[in-house]
């Protein structure tokens, strides 16, 4: 139903207009304004335009409403705060009367969901680390030496020399790497003055960049070949790799522009098979702009993993509450798959251990390039997984039975697993 | 003829120094520095007691624990673990499987000295009960 009318009443009310005065400004009689508020005459065209220019509003606005996108959004919000407060069935209302407030609320809900991520990425990279607990552990193992040793020097009983150069030896040496150890965590654990946090290498110091907007780049999207102006500052490695980034993702929305691909998307599920074969493009084209969709596309939460032929993660966007380390990743996640079989797409459900499990669905597939300095050299290697966290009981056809994976073997508790390379941080014993 | 004391430690400078203190106090030390073969080391050594640091390269010291427990050879042998990590869920997990003494880093040599002599000292039998 139409509620051009309804909107227009709505509107005149907010800025106080008597409906006599808004019909003799437009040429009309009340009573004719009264059914068109009613919703019992249709409005358009000149009418409509003069409408809105006497309530001082956009004409689309009110032809046509709020900005179902910005209304999804808003209910999105509502979602994540406590849902009693929030009169949800004036949603679209709110945001077709105050547009500008509706932005802002979308914008700070938006904000305040990126912070509790990277509290949540500190907190869990502090208490999880593998990197932070070995630096920890060297630093306490050089104290203990330091002072182990000191006692035995300053002690009552002689030590002759030999020994005592020894252990003068032994203590510079622990000295030497307490003191950088001790450089090395107060730089990781120093943020810069904008709060953001600081990151350990160029690659995790892009994908930061990227993760402000999820991995979407709206200025790529327009046509734009450099760095947005928003883009926070990054160091020389970091700004080398999202400029590579940006080349592949310009080329990735020429091929795939977002105006067929989203209604496509939406289409097959956001299937990336069904959408590769659709489309005629690489599923790790496909993979990619799935992964970069704008925040306001209703597009399930999808994550994306990018890795060279040697199993180093190159990219990485991990589902919302889901964070995985790029160090050590389990080599049983299908990524790893997919490079024993080039050109092979590989896809199937894996569940990560926990209470409850977390099961996702994920495709992969790995794509091979001719070495540019000639055929004599290794070709190169890259595989491309998508990710998306499964949506409850399938009633559909029986799938294949999930592939356990895990977060990285330093942090997985599946103490028998064949394909286990070190032992994990404490050991996980279900038993104990 | 001096109880022998097997230092399961991957750090080589704690080594020559709890080396040297248990030495000096009249203990025969030998040295394991990697997880993985720890277990292979105790079956050849056969010593009274193990210093066992909780996190080593290989196998962890909560397994080799874990471990030593399990083997009827070795389920008693007194096992004093050393550790960095001081929450009270790794000293409840060092206890549960069977450690006899928890001890965190830093430690001080007299605190070591006796803890290891009140285990295997001239006054405790060789044989310790089961």
């Amino acid at each position: 139903m139409d509620r051009t009318g309804s909107r227009i009443r709505a509107r005149r009310l907010d800025a106080k207009i008597a409906q006599r005065d808004l019909a003799q400004t437009v040429g009309i009689s009340a009573s004719y304004l009264n059914l068109i508020e009613h919703d019992r005459r249709r409005i358009g065209g000149k009418l409509l335009s003069q409408i809105a220019a006497a309530l001082g509003l956009d004409q689309a606005l009110l032809a046509e409403g709020a900005d179902a996108g910005l209304v999804g959004r808003m209910r999105a919000a509502a979602g994540v705060a406590d849902a009693q407060m929030v009169e949800a069935p004036q949603t679209a209302d709110l945001a077709a009367r105050y547009p500008g407030w509706a932005r802002l609320i979308v914008a700070q809900a938006d904000q305040i969901a990126a912070l509790n991520q990277r509290a949540q990425m500190l907190e869990d990279r502090i208490t999880h680390d593998p990197a932070l607990a070995t630096a920890l552990h060297g630093v306490i193992s050089a104290v203990t030496s330091i002072q182990s040793t000191a006692a035995i020097l300053t002690g009552d009983t002689k030590v002759d020399a030999d020994w005592q150069a020894r252990f003068h030896r032994n203590i510079f040496e622990d000295a030497t790497r307490l003191a950088q150890t001790s450089a090395a965590l107060i730089a990781y654990f120093d943020a810069p003055a904008n709060g953001a946090p600081v990151s350990l290498s160029p690659l995790e110091e892009m994908e930061q960049a990227l993760f402000q907007t999820g991995f979407h780049r709206a200025a790529q999207e327009r046509g734009g070949k450099s760095a947005a102006p928003d883009d926070p500052p990054l160091g020389p490695g970091a700004a080398g790799l999202l400029a590579d980034y940006d080349a592949r993702y310009s080329a990735d929305t020429a091929a795939l522009p977002l105006a067929t691909f989203v209604p496509a998307a939406k289409a097959v599920g956001y299937d990336p098979l069904r959408l590769s074969a659709q489309m005629g493009r690489p599923l790790a084209q496909v993979m990619r702009r799935l992964a970069s969709l704008p925040g306001d596309v209703d597009a399930p939460p999808l994550g994306l993993v990018i890795c060279d032929a040697a199993g180093v993660v190159r990219l990485l966007k991990s589902v919302p509450g889901l964070e995985l380390s790029r160090a050590g990743l389990c080599p049983l996640w299908p990524v790893f798959t997919a490079l024993g079989q080039p050109g092979r797409a590989v896809a199937g459900p894996v569940v990560l251990p926990g209470a409850p499990e977390v099961r996702l669905t994920c495709h992969a597939i790995a794509d091979v390039a001719a070495h540019p300095d000639g055929p004599h050299m290794p070709p190169l290697i890259e595989a491309t997984m998508l990710l998306r966290p499964d949506d409850g009981p399938d009633d559909g056809p029986a799938v294949a039975a999930p592939i356990p994976v895990g977060a990285g073997c330093r942090l997985c508790p599946r103490a028998q697993c064949p394909a286990r390379r070190e032992p994990a941080v404490v050991s996980l014993e279900p038993s104990l | 003829m001096a109880r022998r004391v097997l230092l399961i430690e991957d750090e080589p400078n704690i080594i020559e120094a709890i080396s040297f203190i248990l030495s000096r106090d009249g203990f025969t030390v030998h040295t394991h520095e990697n997880g993985e073969s720890a277990m292979d080391k105790v079956r050849a050594q056969r010593p009274d007691m193990i210093i066992l640091d909780a996190m080593l390269p290989g196998k962890s010291g909560f397994d080799i624990l874990r471990e030593l427990r399990a083997d009827p050879v070795t389920s008693n042998l007194p096992v004093l673990m050393l550790t960095a990590r001081g929450q009270a869920k790794d000293r409840e997990l060092a206890i549960r499987l069977g450690a006899d003494v928890f001890m965190t880093k830093p430690f001080s040599n007299a605190e070591i000295c006796a803890q290891v002599r009140a285990l295997i000292g001239d006054d405790v039998p060789r044989d310790r009960p089961a």
